[in-house]
């Protein structure tokens, strides 16, 4: 077991700056997922921890020991590829075993290896298949078994889970959450999914441009983002953000109720004027789409409401919905950067 | 309506894939059949003739002519040359391509600049290239001999004649023939390598292996069928070739070089003697006969893969 942690993690391929200085650090045994939409650099920073890739600065340590110069044989870590990457001219059981027959292990030894490393993932009978005679969720079971089959000291995995259909993932998700809280190795995790992120990571680092935006734990990231992108990236709808003079005002679909529905005390609350424009039901819930009029014009705003409750509101109308305070989040109107909450004029 | 059968016919005849298929394929069969097959037939009809470059009328001899060339030495020793230019040329052009490959699929400054001199055997015209190579290994200028003087390899004492004694006309013949053949069995080893998803080798490296480990369980199993068609494309351009014998040593010293096809070529077009150059050339056919059919297994195999 070992912990991981990264300091001032710089890299440029060209003049692309993939990486811009990233700090780091998991904790041992914990489910630690990089969040962050597609290029902001994620790949490459695992590709980093993980040896494959040289950092332009900056220094990786596994386990408090530097290991800038190791290769990826020598970090004692497992990765796992977003494409799998399986042998394809090797069996099941030739892909398991083969980190195995790496380390030396003799055959016999190895073949009790890779028996117990299938069961752990239910594939015990595809041993002796090729991959391309597999489904995708077989696949990723392969591929997860190679990765753990030697117990490395860090587990890597670069969006595991993108290439299987909604329904095998959230069950791939379960077990996967499962096996590692029974190994108890630390892993790094990448997705670009907030949902995924939100239900793993026992804390979430998200990245964007290269940048650690925030790092917490997921009820943290959702509740206290430092700054509009976190604020704009996590929760679906996201959160609605506003701006009002110099600042910035954001609240959270579900935080915004028609007056009708809330109970927040009027002077704990701020009210608002919206147009609404039209319902959408999602089944459970329903999302009320207006538009508010501000100084700088009409702005776009969500709400949520869950299904159960009967709607006090008409579309085409323009109704006062209302916000307690202590759900307000401000933000620095130029920097993004989350500030002090603050009187505003509506 | 008039106007609008005629289109609705052809528009038929163009939906009808078993005669649209045929008919597009008709001018590669034609093709084949006239200049592959015709000349296949005729050397075949010639081994059992007595035809000879002045004959005007032409007896059928049975297999006479295969009797005759079965007995000369000449005729041996160039089956056995023919299995030897074409396994030890082709055995060292693997090793070295594979070399080659291996580093040219590494990024380095200037990479560009190695490619061209690898890729210039090939594009540079074969005759003039052996030619090259005659003075080079000629017996009195040999720039080689020079050269490995020069650098203290070669004592005083020490000067080959490349093409002048059997063992070492052999070697020379082979030598430069895989010069010639080292270039594409690169490129087509290098695009085996290129295609191999990079995901793959890194899988293999994180996962522990090293260089060897690597190269032999990962790298050669995934390019081996096309690393397989490369060689069976050299076995068969090699073992019909004899453009390198024919400019380096015409089959000397003493026919010790000959191949079988520059025997067939001297017997049948030099020596005249146009029946026993078609029986030597026959004995060809076999082994390119198996070749083929493994060729097409290949093929078949990576196509269902
Ligand atoms: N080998 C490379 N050469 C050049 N640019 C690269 C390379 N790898 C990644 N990049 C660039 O670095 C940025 C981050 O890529 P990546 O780490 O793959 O993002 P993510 O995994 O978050 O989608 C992207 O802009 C990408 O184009
Ligand atoms: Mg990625």
């Amino acid at each position: 077991m070992a912990t991981v942690e990264t300091i001032g993690i710089r890299k440029h391929f060209g003049d692309v700056v993939a990486l811009d200085g990233v700090d780091l650090e998991s904790k041992e045994g914990e489910f630690l997922v990089l969040l962050g939409p597609s290029g902001c650099g994620k790949t490459t920073l695992l590709r980093i921890i993980a040896g494959l890739e040289q950092p332009s600065a900056g220094d990786v340590m596994i386990g408090r020991l530097v290991v800038n110069h190791l290769p990826p044989r020598a970090r004692h870590i497992a990765m796992v590829f977003q494409s799998y990457a399986l042998y394809p001219h090797k069996s099941v059981f030739g892909n398991i075993a083969f980190p195995l027959k790496a380390q030396g292990m003799p055959k016999a030894e190895r073949a009790k290896k890779v028996e117990w490393a299938a069961t752990m993932f239910g594939i015990e009978r595809l041993l002796g298949r090729k991959p391309r005679e597999l489904s995708g969720g077989e696949r990723q079971r392969v591929a997860l078994a190679r990765a753990m089959v030697r117990e490395p000291n860090v587990f890597l995995l670069d969006e595991p889970l993108s290439n299987l259909d909604a329904k095998l993932r959230t069950s791939a998700r379960n077990e996967l959450l499962q096996f590692q809280r029974s190994v108890g190795t630390t892993t790094i995790y990448v997705t670009h999914d907030q949902v995924e992120a939100m239900g793993m990571g026992d804390r979430i680092a998200v990245m964007h441009q290269g940048k650690l935006r925030q790092l917490g734990t997921p009820q943290e990231i959702y509740d206290e983002p430092n700054d509009t992108f976190v604020a704009g990236f996590l929760g679906s709808p996201s959160m609605n953000l506003v701006e009002r003079e110099d600042v910035i005002v954001g609240f959270r679909p579900e935080t915004f109720l028609p007056r009708a529905l809330s109970t927040a005390p009027r002077n704990a609350s701020v009210r608002f004027q919206v147009r609404l424009l039209r319902v959408e039901s999602l089944g459970s819930d329903r999302l009320l789409y207006g538009v508010l009029r501000g100084p700088s014009g009409e702005q776009q705003v969500i709400a949520k409401l869950s299904s159960t409750v009967p709607l006090p509101v008409h579309p085409g109308e323009t109704e006062e919905f209302v916000i307690a305070t202590r759900d307000l989040r401000f933000f620095d109107r130029d920097t993004g950067l989350r500030t002090q909450a603050r009187s505003f004029s509506l | 309506m008039s106007s609008a059968a005629p289109a609705r016919r052809r528009a038929y005849f163009l939906d009808r894939e078993d005669w649209l298929g045929r008919v597009m394929i008709a001018p590669a069969v034609i093709y084949i059949a006239a200049l592959i097959g015709m000349p296949f037939f005729l050397a075949l009809f010639y081994s059992f003739s007595n035809i000879t470059v002045g004959t005007e009328e032409l007896h059928f001899v049975g297999l006479k002519n295969f009797r005759a060339i079965l007995d000369t030495p000449g005729f041996q020793v160039a089956l056995k040359n023919s299995f030897i230019f074409t396994f030890v040329s082709q055995a060292i052009v693997l090793i070295l391509a594979k070399i080659l490959a291996l580093s040219l699929v590494r990024d380095f400054r200037g990479k560009w600049v190695v490619r061209l001199l690898i890729i210039l055997p090939w594009v540079a015209p074969i005759s003039l290239g052996a030619i090259g190579w005659l003075w080079m290994l000629d017996s009195i200028y040999s720039i080689v001999n020079w050269g490995l003087r020069a650098v203290g390899i070669f004592g005083p004492s020490t000067w080959p004649i490349w093409l002048g004694l059997p063992k070492l006309a052999m070697a020379s013949v082979i030598a430069v023939h895989v010069w010639r053949l080292l270039p594409l069995a690169t490129i087509i080893l290098l695009a085996g390598l290129t295609s191999i998803p990079r995901d793959i080798q890194e899988a293999a490296a994180a996962d522990g292996a090293r260089f060897w480990r690597q190269l032999f369980e990962i790298t050669i199993p995934m390019v081996l069928p096309i690393m397989g068609v490369a060689v069976l494309f050299g076995i068969v351009f090699t073992f019909t070739d004899m453009i390198v014998i024919f400019v380096l040593t015409r089959g000397g010293p003493f026919d010790s070089t000959h191949v079988l096809a520059s025997l067939a070529f001297f017997t049948g077009i030099e020596g005249g003697d146009l029946a026993e150059g078609a029986a030597i050339a026959l004995f060809l056919f076999p082994l390119l006969v198996a070749v083929a059919f493994l060729m097409l297994r290949l093929a078949r195999r990576s196509e269902v893969t």
